[in-house]
C-alpha cells in the first residue's frame, strides 16, 4: 500500500500520501521528526539526570547505608529484567526492519513481541515492589531497615534514615522508568493497530522509528539503573 | 529513499553483545575490586548505552545534526553531575563550612 505513492492534487501541487504539506520531501520530513524526537530525548536525559545526580551525591555522603540497602535488592530479577528489556529493543528494531522490507504482518508481530516483553518487565518489577512492601523497605511511617547480616559493623549512626533515602531514590527512579514503559506500551498498541491497517511501509514509517528512539532511550536508562541500584552493594561492609 | 537499512545480522550481534555485557557486569560485581567495582560497572554500562545509541537508535547512520543533538544531551548531563560533584567534593576546602 505505502509502496504506491498516491499523488492526488487537493488545492495545490500533488504530493505523496504520507508527506505533510510543509515538507519538501519524505527525507526532509523524516530528518525533522528525528531531530524533534532527539530534542525531546535531551530533555528526558536531563529529567532522569537530576535523579542520577541526587543518587551520586547521596551515595557519596552515605556509602554504607547505600551499599547495605542496595544489597537487599534482588539481583537475579534485575538481571532477567535487563535481558528482557534488551530483547524488547531487538524486537523494536526488527519491527522497523519489517517495515523497510514491506512485511506488514512482521511489523505487527514484532510490535506485539515488544509489548509482550515490556509487560513481562513490568510484571517482574511489580513482584519486586511487592517484596519491598512485605519487608517494610518502602519509605514512610512503616519503614524499617536493619543490615541482612549481623557480621556487618555499622559505622553509620543514622543507617535506617539514610537507607530510606536509598529506597526513596530506588522507587522514584524505577517508578519513573516504569511509567515511561507504560506510556511506551500504550503507544506501541496504537502503532500495532495502525501497522495492521497497512499505514507503514518502506517509504514511510516515521512513527515506528520515533517510538523506537523513545523505547531504546528507556532501555538505556535501565542499563544505568541496574548496576547503580542493584550491583554496587555487592560488597557491603 | 536514502534511508539506511541495517541488516538483521547487525541487530542480532548487538543484541548478543548486550546480553554478554549484562552477564559480565553481574559477574564483575561479585568480585571485590574496591572502588574499581564502580569503574567497571560504569564502563560496561556506557559501552552498552553506546551500542544501543549507535545501532538500535541508528545514530551511526543519522545526520551530523542529530548526532550533535544527542551528544549535547549527554554533555549537559556530564556538566550537571560534574559541577555538582565538584561542589560537594570541595566544600570546606577553601573556606570553612559554617556550623561545622
Amino acid at each position: 500500500m505505502a509502496s504506491e505513492p498516491l499523488m492526488e492534487p487537493h488545492g495545490h501541487a500533488a504530493h505523496h500520501r504520507d508527506l505533510a504539506h510543509q515538507f519538501d520531501s519524505l527525507d526532509q520530513q523524516k530528518e525533522s521528526s528525528t531531530l524533534g524526537t532527539w530534542l525531546f530525548l535531551v530533555t528526558e536525559i536531563m529529567f532522569f539526570g537530576g535523579l542520577f545526580t541526587a543518587y551520586v551525591i547521596y551515595r557519596r555522603l552515605y556509602p554504607q547505608a547505600f551499599a547495605l540497602a542496595s544489597h537487599t535488592l534482588n539481583v537475579p530479577m534485575g538481571a532477567i529484567n535487563t535481558a528482557i528489556l534488551i530483547g524488547s529493543s531487538l524486537t523494536m528494531v526488527l519491527a522497523i526492519w519489517a517495515a523497510q522490507v514491506s512485511w506488514r504482518k512482521g511489523i505487527v508481530l514484532f510490535l506485539g513481541l515488544t509489548i509482550l516483553l515490556g509487560s513481562a518487565f513490568l510484571g517482574i518489577k511489580s513482584v519486586e515492589y511487592r517484596e519491598k512492601f512485605e519487608t517494610h523497605h518502602v519509605p514512610g511511617p512503616t519503614f524499617h531497615f536493619v543490615p541482612e547480616s549481623e557480621h556487618v559493623k555499622v559505622t553509620d549512626p543514622q543507617l535506617e534514615r539514610h537507607a530510606s533515602i536509598f529506597f526513596s531514590l530506588y522507587f522514584i527512579m524505577t517508578g519513573l522508568h516504569a511509567l515511561h514503559m507504560i506510556i511506551g506500551i500504550g503507544i506501541l498498541v496504537v502503532l500495532a493497530v495502525l501497522s495492521w491497517k497497512g499505514k507503514y511501509g518502506p517509504e514511510y514509517h516515521n512513527p515506528l522509528e520515533m517510538t523506537g528512539l523513545y523505547w531504546h532511550f528507556v532501555d538505556i536508562v535501565w542499563i544505568f539503573l541496574f548496576p547503580l541500584l542493584y550491583l554496587l552493594g555487592a560488597h557491603a561492609r | 529513499m536514502a534511508e539506511h537499512v541495517t541488516s538483521r545480522k547487525v541487530y542480532f550481534l548487538v543484541f548478543a553483545a548486550l546480553l554478554i555485557l549484562t552477564g559480565l557486569t553481574v559477574a564483575a560485581a561479585e568480585v571485590d575490586l574496591g572502588a574499581f567495582n564502580d569503574v567497571v560497572a560504569l564502563t560496561i554500562a556506557v559501552t552498552k548505552a553506546m551500542l544501543v545509541l549507535l545501532f538500535f537508535m541508528h545514530v551511526r547512520y543519522s545526520t551530523r545534526m542529530t548526532a550533535l543533538t544527542a551528544a549535547a544531551g549527554f554533555l549537559w548531563l556530564a556538566i550537571l553531575i560534574g559541577l555538582t560533584l565538584a561542589d560537594y567534593a570541595s566544600r570546606g576546602q577553601i573556606f570553612p563550612v559554617p556550623g561545622k
